[in-house]
């Protein structure tokens, strides 16, 4: 009974995993659209600091969030090395500025540990857990925290 | 097919509906100004009578009640029994307004004060002098209705039954329909014998389940004629082969047996309701029977309003009759068929074609980096692609584009409830029906051009007694017109008035404190004062166009728009308000200019004019606040830059451009800006889809480098700017 309900309860999950500010953060695949390398952003007027501005996508509006910014580790200088994860979170469509995308990792829904305690409070709401993969500690992002419509009253 | 269809049914019920009551409309204008021709009134009764029809199908009695009774007027007029002169004509537009009510409330399942169905029924048997108590009158409009077993009575001894030979064609299961159901059908009207022949169907690893390669035979013993029988295959015809022969009546049958229980049977429409009470008292017991036969005719639009036909012609003859009107407002409209597409895929296909001229422009800049010779291939490729996106983006924005007849359609009824409403004798005169708008721009354009028209019609036009005293038309004038003109469509509202009463304008502006006691204003300036918010200038507020919102709010909801609006009065003459509207809301006219390093647009519509800051007079006013004086009058200026919080308000404007804005209620401002680069159309994107609303900003746009420039928002950024008090700013708030 409990060996056929295994296959089930053991979900698998693909993640994009991506460099922030010497950290290696992901998400889930299904939320990216696509990588684009670094364009100029439009810069926008009263916006936070971590809104790096917004991108023509094909004709749509795109709003850049400097994920590092974001988190509070600092704000990015971005340059040609750079890239936009196109991603759609709560049917709005938002670039993440990252350092590099370093792979595609399939991950077991069991192998996500909560986040450990000693993180600041700051940084532990935008992340839902923690994976390890080849000894490598990789954070896993909740993206609906880091919308910027949704963060106004930061 | 009567199941998960019917919803489209009604709808496109509802659909048919507009247009005929489109056309209803049309023929009462012809009438009117007598441009009509003896087909005009036809028309009209055709269109009235497809309406109750359909009514009937759907089991809207309401609307069926009224649709008859109107009908029976219209017969009246179309038998020359009574003269369509003024009052009968505006009695029956007032009656088409009322359909037009009943057919929205039944679209939209709401109920209908029954007071003006009453009222206005009471008035049609007037105008028809028909006394309800009179029963006589009844058989007076038999000829609308198309009775069988009448015309049966006449005919040859019926058939004793018929053999159908009936084909389908292999798509016949395609389009849902089931041969078995019709069979049941026929099976209701006589004795059915049935023989299919299997011959053409292929061994079973061959067949297709969803091809219907069977014929039948049928041989069925019944009283009812060839049309009934033809009816039963109505909704088949286009998909199957169908012959029907009559067979030699037998010896003895009776050719004459309730034809009308037959046929009843045969519907495939749902029981259509009874009579109305209203109708159906009005008649004795056989007239209303005959009756009730006609009105199932009539569900299936096919009682004809002409002599009756004989019956073998009658279904070639509703073809004929249906087709007819709608033939002829296609060739009025200068298109032939329609679709109805779904707004979404449309302004996918703009926002596609705005891409595509973008990367055009791309191209073309990586092009003239290479600095090729000129006349090369490259470049005269390129050039003709040009043009080709050109016409493919001029192409899809004209998808969007409708003519605003439907639009003035409907103000001729408000001209028609405000003139009676004021006891006015209005004439209303519409032109430029086929000028074609940005379908939002229309849905948002008919709030205030009601209140224009109302306006019109209430302020404008003098009262009928001091029409005569100045030897004017006791009929008062109100013309509506659409044209392009420059890439902008015009709208002109003007009546034939005694215009504004400009003495009489200032006196109230100043008694409420619009303006200063002693400001001397121009003409144009006084009529401009109807626009400002809290001015209602007749002395008693009416109840039609007096309701504390006045001019000012229409005004507001056409800037909205990116519209403008502008006054013209001629005493004794009338006054005209133009209404100029850009031809779509998915691109606009713009400036492109630069501050602070970013590149961002200002609406065209919004600039008044650009300055040198050198030529100007500049004055301080505290130690922040700036303003110039321009036509005597002071307009703050506020620095764009600083404003979006870029950059500091800079100190010296020596290099910079001021731009004079003005924007709702005539309040100015001067922009300060780095740099003017061009003057172009730009598309219109919504940051709020991915983002939020910015203060100032009203949206984005995406310039030929592909990159995202801002459209600034000239209302909200003069709405922030607090202005020095200053005795000669109150005349112009």
């Amino acid at each position: 009974m409990s060996d056929l309900a295994e296959p089930k309860t053991r979900l698998e999950q693909e993640v994009v995993a991506f460099r922030v500010a010497d950290q290696d953060f992901c998400f889930d695949i299904m939320s990216v659209r696509e990588i684009r390398g670094w364009t100029a952003t439009t810069v926008l007027p009263h916006a936070q600091s971590y809104v790096k501005g917004v991108i023509n996508l094909r004709g749509s509006v795109v709003p850049v969030v400097d994920l590092s910014a974001r988190l509070g580790l600092g704000v990015t200088d971005p340059g040609p090395r750079h890239v936009i994860i196109i991603t759609v979170v709560q049917s709005q469509t938002i670039g993440i500025l990252a350092e590099v995308v370093s792979d595609i990792i399939t991950v077991q829904e069991d192998d996500i540990q909560p986040v450990p305690d000693i993180v600041a409070d700051t940084v532990k709401s935008f992340i839902s857990g923690v994976v390890i993969v080849n000894g490598e500690m990789i954070r896993k992002l909740d993206l609906s925290r880091v919308l910027p419509a949704a963060s106004v009253e930061f | 097919m009567k199941g998960g269809g019917a919803d489209d049914f009604r709808d496109s019920f509802f659909e048919e509906c507009e247009e005929l009551l489109e056309a209803m409309h049309d023929g009462f204008d012809q009438i009117a100004n007598e441009t009509h021709d003896s087909e005009t009134i036809h028309a009209v009764f055709r269109a009235v009578h497809s309406i109750k029809g359909g009514a009937g199908a759907f089991g809207l009695d309401g609307l069926v009640g009224f649709a008859h009774h109107f009908e029976t007027a219209l017969e009246k007029v179309r038998s020359g029994e009574i003269e369509a002169d003024y009052e009968v004509l505006e009695l029956f537009k007032h009656c088409g307004d009322h359909l037009s009510d009943l057919v929205a409330a039944a679209r939209d399942d709401e109920e209908v004060a029954q007071e003006t169905a009453a009222a206005l029924g009471e008035k049609l048997n007037e105008v028809i002098g028909f006394d309800p108590s009179e029963a006589e009158e009844l058989p007076d409009f038999e000829p609308t209705t198309l009775d069988f077993g009448m015309l049966d009575l006449s005919a040859p001894p019926l058939p004793a039954g018929y053999v159908i030979a009936f084909t389908a064609h292999p798509e016949l299961f395609g389009s849902g329909n089931e041969p078995l159901l019709l069979f049941r059908s026929l099976e209701k009207l006589g004795t059915l014998d049935v023989t299919c022949d299997s011959s053409e169907v292929p061994p079973l690893e061959e067949l297709d389940p969803a091809t219907c390669l069977l014929s039948w035979t049928l041989r069925i013993e019944t009283e009812v004629d060839e049309v009934t029988l033809e009816e039963v295959f109505e909704f088949v015809e286009d998909c199957c082969e169908i012959t029907i022969t009559a067979l030699e009546p037998a010896e003895g049958a009776e050719p004459y047996s309730l034809p009308d229980l037959g046929a009843e049977e045969s519907v495939p429409f749902p029981e259509p309701p009874a009579e109305t009470p209203d109708i159906a008292e009005d008649g004795d017991a056989p007239a209303g029977a005959s009756e009730d036969s006609g009105d199932l005719g009539a569900n299936h639009g096919e009682a004809s309003a002409d002599a009756a036909p004989p019956p073998a012609k009658a279904p070639a003859k509703q073809v004929k009759d249906t087709k007819e009107p709608k033939e002829k407002q296609e060739k009025q409209r200068g298109g032939g068929a329609t679709i109805r597409v779904d707004l979404e895929r449309v302004d996918k296909l703009i926002n596609l074609v705005g891409e595509l001229v973008i990367k055009e422009a791309m191209l073309s800049q990586s092009i003239a980096v290479l600095d090729l010779p000129s006349e090369n291939d490259v470049s005269t490729g390129l050039e003709s692609l040009k043009q080709l996106a050109g016409e493919i983006q001029e192409g899809v924005m004209a998808i969007r584009a409708q003519p605003v007849k439907p639009m003035f359609q409907r103000m001729a009824r408000i001209v028609r409830e405000a003139a009676s409403a004021t006891g006015k004798r209005v004439h209303f005169v519409t032109r430029g029906e086929y000028t074609e708008v940005d379908k939002t721009v229309i849905e948002r354009l008919v709030d205030p051009l009601t209140h224009m028209i109302r306006n019109a019609v209430d302020h404008g036009l003098e009262d009928t007694e001091t029409r005569i005293a100045n030897g004017k038309n006791p009929e008062g004038t109100v013309i509506l017109s659409a044209a392009h003109r420059s890439g902008r469509v015009v709208i002109d509202v003007s009546d034939d008035g005694g215009g504004i009463n400009r003495p009489r304008v200032l006196e109230i502006a100043r008694d409420k404190g619009l303006v200063a006691e002693d400001a001397e204003l121009q003409p144009s300036e006084i009529d401009n004062l109807l626009f400002m918010p809290g001015f209602s200038s007749k002395a008693e507020v009416s109840e039609l166009s007096g309701r504390g919102v006045g001019l000012d709010v229409a005004r507001s909801e056409i800037q909205a728009l990116g519209g403008r609006v502008a006054i013209t009065s001629t005493a004794g003459e009338g006054t005209t308000f133009a209404i100029s509207l850009p031809l779509t809301l998915a691109v606009m006219e713009g400036m492109v200019i630069d501050v602070a390093g970013q590149t961002m647009v200002v609406p065209i519509t919004a600039i008044q004019e650009t300055l040198q800051p050198r030529t100007v007079a500049i004055h301080r006013i505290g130690a922040q606040g700036r303003v110039l004086k321009n036509r005597d009058s002071l307009v703050p200026i506020v620095d764009l830059g600083a404003s979006f919080q870029f950059r500091d308000e800079p100190e010296d404007l020596g290099d910079q451009v001021l731009l004079l804005i003005e924007t709702e209620n005539d309040r100015r401002c001067a922009l300060i800006v780095d740099n003017i680069q061009d003057q172009r159309q730009v598309v219109i994107k919504s940051l709020e889809t991915n983002y939020r609303r910015i203060d100032g900003i009203a949206a984005a746009t995406i310039l030929g480098d592909g990159r995202i420039a801002l459209i600034i928002d000239p209302d909200s950024i003069v709405r922030d700017v607090s202005i020095p008090s200053d005795p000669t700013m109150q005349l112009m708030r």
